[in-house]
């Protein structure tokens, strides 16, 4: 294993009494996509402030390709590019003329500047709509725009804080594939996410974060064992639910949880369909009908469920 | 999607990693022109920005000009729109400032000054980008006052140079005031906020001065707030150098005026940018 190119070590912040990170440490290695997975609330846009040098956090360290952060800001920052949560460009500005100015701020001359501009236009599928004004640019433009932005630098750690939120679906197969074309090129990718299926396609190892913690940490495999490949789902009619999930537990070896509506059990389903089969089975034989049964991909909240014993609270920013 | 030509990392970086008093002032340049581009882009910012004051003058000039102009000193030359003209250049310093505060405040809740700070750049940039910038834009605005009050009628009284050196001294003023809105900006944090705190407070500054009347008539308690406080202290400055010595307060003489005024800057300047600098700084905590 080559030495970690991030480096978090007891992260703790606290934005006056809330405590927004509690103690966060991870390795990720060089030439990796990792994946920071958490409900809103979870700390996720913290800890990226934090790492790209944004924030100074209350206490712990981080050294990103080498370099520490706290202490040497301004060297950190030549070997990051960072895509905030919301894109940071300008609507009256053309596509080629934001991605200038970037490179300008990076220290680049005005033709290298244009030539580097005219490069990552091209490399992230810009290069037709360059020199439209951003007002002009679609949400998803403008989220590739601000990532062409900060690809500027050539810089050896992408941060990207919710890539893919609230862009439409084709917007985000071309981020997506933008990732994978990064590291590809050698750039270490952290990403946040709230979708375990964006984790689980992209990253090759995910932490998973809550209130402030890291909560589980490994692969999307070894995740997903530990939550099942599929979640099984029962509704019933609510004078059956409780009898119903006894029954159940009986199957899967483990108490079905409720699912939000309260009205629905959700367990592992181990054996995929042959669980669906053996649960359809056991309630038929009890006289229970179920009102629908589905076989689901695991969600965030069963993640959660089965690393926390908890679904996730939102926490409100 | 097609491949750049160069790989993204694990090249020899041609990039800063530290910052130098000559990158400080290129990255000032850099985000000064973008944010003059705004005004370009965005005329209508500009119109918007330049009607009132423009209609100010010529309500002011009509409205009130008949009524005072016997009670002005000779120096104004029998015309309102000669007394009134410095007043408005102030008035619009003092109404534009809140510019300063409205763009930054924008340029945080967007992201925008996060990916200025992930950058290698100079940290001093952002702010001296923004204060340089509206720097431009007012001496536009104020130089604008000017033409529409010459084409009304407006003279200066004294010399070309005495008349350059009152714009000047406006251009002073309004920096300073820049810098007090830059670092209410910077507080407040949001552009709805900055309509409250910046805009509001600049109405009591204005109408409880020399701006657009004599204070002699102002009840004793107004009268001494009115008369030392900053916008009257350059407001007079400015007439006295524009319109010549007679058009100053009984008893004040321009060359202590003028002093008086460039004090005033100078601690405004001072006080408002350590505040400014410190709530910047404060954003990383
Ligand atoms: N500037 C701030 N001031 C106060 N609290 C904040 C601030 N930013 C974030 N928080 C709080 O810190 C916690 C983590 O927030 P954040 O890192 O934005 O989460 P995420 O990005 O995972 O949604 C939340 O409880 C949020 O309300
Ligand atoms: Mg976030």
């Amino acid at each position: 294993m080559s030495d970690p190119i991030v480096h978090v070590r007891d992260v703790v912040h606290d934005f006056g009494r809330v405590r927004a990170l509690d103690g966060v440490s991870l390795d990720v290695e060089p030439g990796v996509v990792y994946g920071l997975l958490g409900p809103n609330g979870a700390g996720k846009t913290t800890l990226i402030r934090v790492l790209a040098t944004l924030l100074r956090p209350t206490s712990g360290s981080a050294h990103v390709a080498g370099v520490d952060v706290l202490a040497d800001p301004t060297a950190a920052r030549a070997r990051i590019g960072l895509a905030g949560q919301f894109a940071a460009v300008d609507a009256y500005l053309t596509g080629r003329e934001n991605v200038e100015m970037v490179g300008r701020l990076y220290g680049l001359r005005g033709s290298q500047a244009r030539e580097r501009a005219g490069e990552v236009l091209e490399a992230i599928g810009l290069a037709d709509d360059a020199d439209r004004r951003v007002s002009t640019y679609s949400g998803g433009m403008r989220r590739r725009l601000d990532l062409a932005a900060s690809l500027v630098g050539r810089p050896q750690v992408m941060f990207l804080d919710e890539p893919t939120t609230g862009i439409d679906p084709r917007s985000r197969m071309e981020v997506w594939e933008l990732v994978v074309d990064l590291v590809e090129r050698g750039t270490t990718v952290l990403l946040t996410t709230q979708y375990l299926e964006e984790a689980d396609r992209l990253a090759d190892r995910i932490a998973v974060i809550d209130h402030g913690r890291i909560v589980t940490e490994g692969t999307a495999d070894e995740l997903k064992e530990r939550v099942a490949s599929a979640v099984l789902e029962v509704r019933t009619a609510p004078d059956d639910l409780e009898r119903a999930r006894t029954l159940l537990a009986g199957i899967v070896g483990e108490e079905p949880s409720t699912d939000p509506s309260g009205s629905a059990l959700r367990m592992p389903a181990r054996d995929g369909t042959g669980t669906l089969v053996a649960a359809v089975r056991a309630l038929d034989g009890a006289g229970i009908a179920p009102e629908d049964v589905t076989l689901q991909r695991p969600s965030l909240d069963d993640v959660f469920l089965a690393v926390t014993g908890d679904v996730p609270t939102e926490v409100s920013a | 999607m097609s491949a750049p030509t160069t790989d993204h990392a694990h090249t020899v970086s041609v990039l800063r990693t530290r910052t130098t008093p000559a990158t400080a002032v290129r990255d000032a340049l850099v985000i000064g022109r973008r944010n003059l581009l705004r005004n370009v882009r965005l005329p209508q910012l500009l119109v918007f920005a330049t009607v009132q004051p423009v209609m100010f003058l010529v309500l002011f000039a009509y409205v009130f000009g008949g009524a005072i102009e016997g009670t002005l000193p000779p120096a104004a030359a029998g015309e309102y729109l000669n007394w009134l003209v410095p007043g408005l250049m102030i008035q619009v310093a003092a109404f534009g400032a809140g510019q300063t505060a409205l763009g930054l405040a924008e340029d945080l809740q967007n992201g925008v000054i996060d990916r200025f700070r992930s950058l290698p750049m100079a940290r001093s940039a952002v702010l001296a980008g923004r204060t340089g910038a509206d720097l431009v834009r007012n001496a536009f605005v104020i130089g604008l006052m000017v033409v529409v009050g010459s084409a009304l009628g407006f003279r200066y009284q004294t010399t070309l140079l005495r008349f350059l050196a009152a714009f000047a001294l406006a251009l002073l003023f309004a920096h300073s005031l820049s810098w007090v809105m830059a670092a209410v900006g910077l507080r407040v944090r949001t552009p709805e906020a900055v309509q409250s705190a910046a805009f509001i407070p600049v109405f009591p500054l204005v109408f409880a001065s020399s701006v657009f009347l004599p204070t002699a008539t102002m009840p004793d308690w107004l009268r001494v707030f009115a008369d030392n406080q900053p916008l009257t202290v350059v407001t007079n400055a400015m007439r006295g150098l524009m319109l010549g010595p007679g058009a100053l307060p009984p008893g004040q003489d321009l060359v202590t005026e003028v002093a008086r005024s460039l004090a005033w800057v100078a601690v405004i300047t001072a006080i408002a940018a350590t505040g400014a600098i410190r709530a910047y700084r404060r954003i990383a905590a």
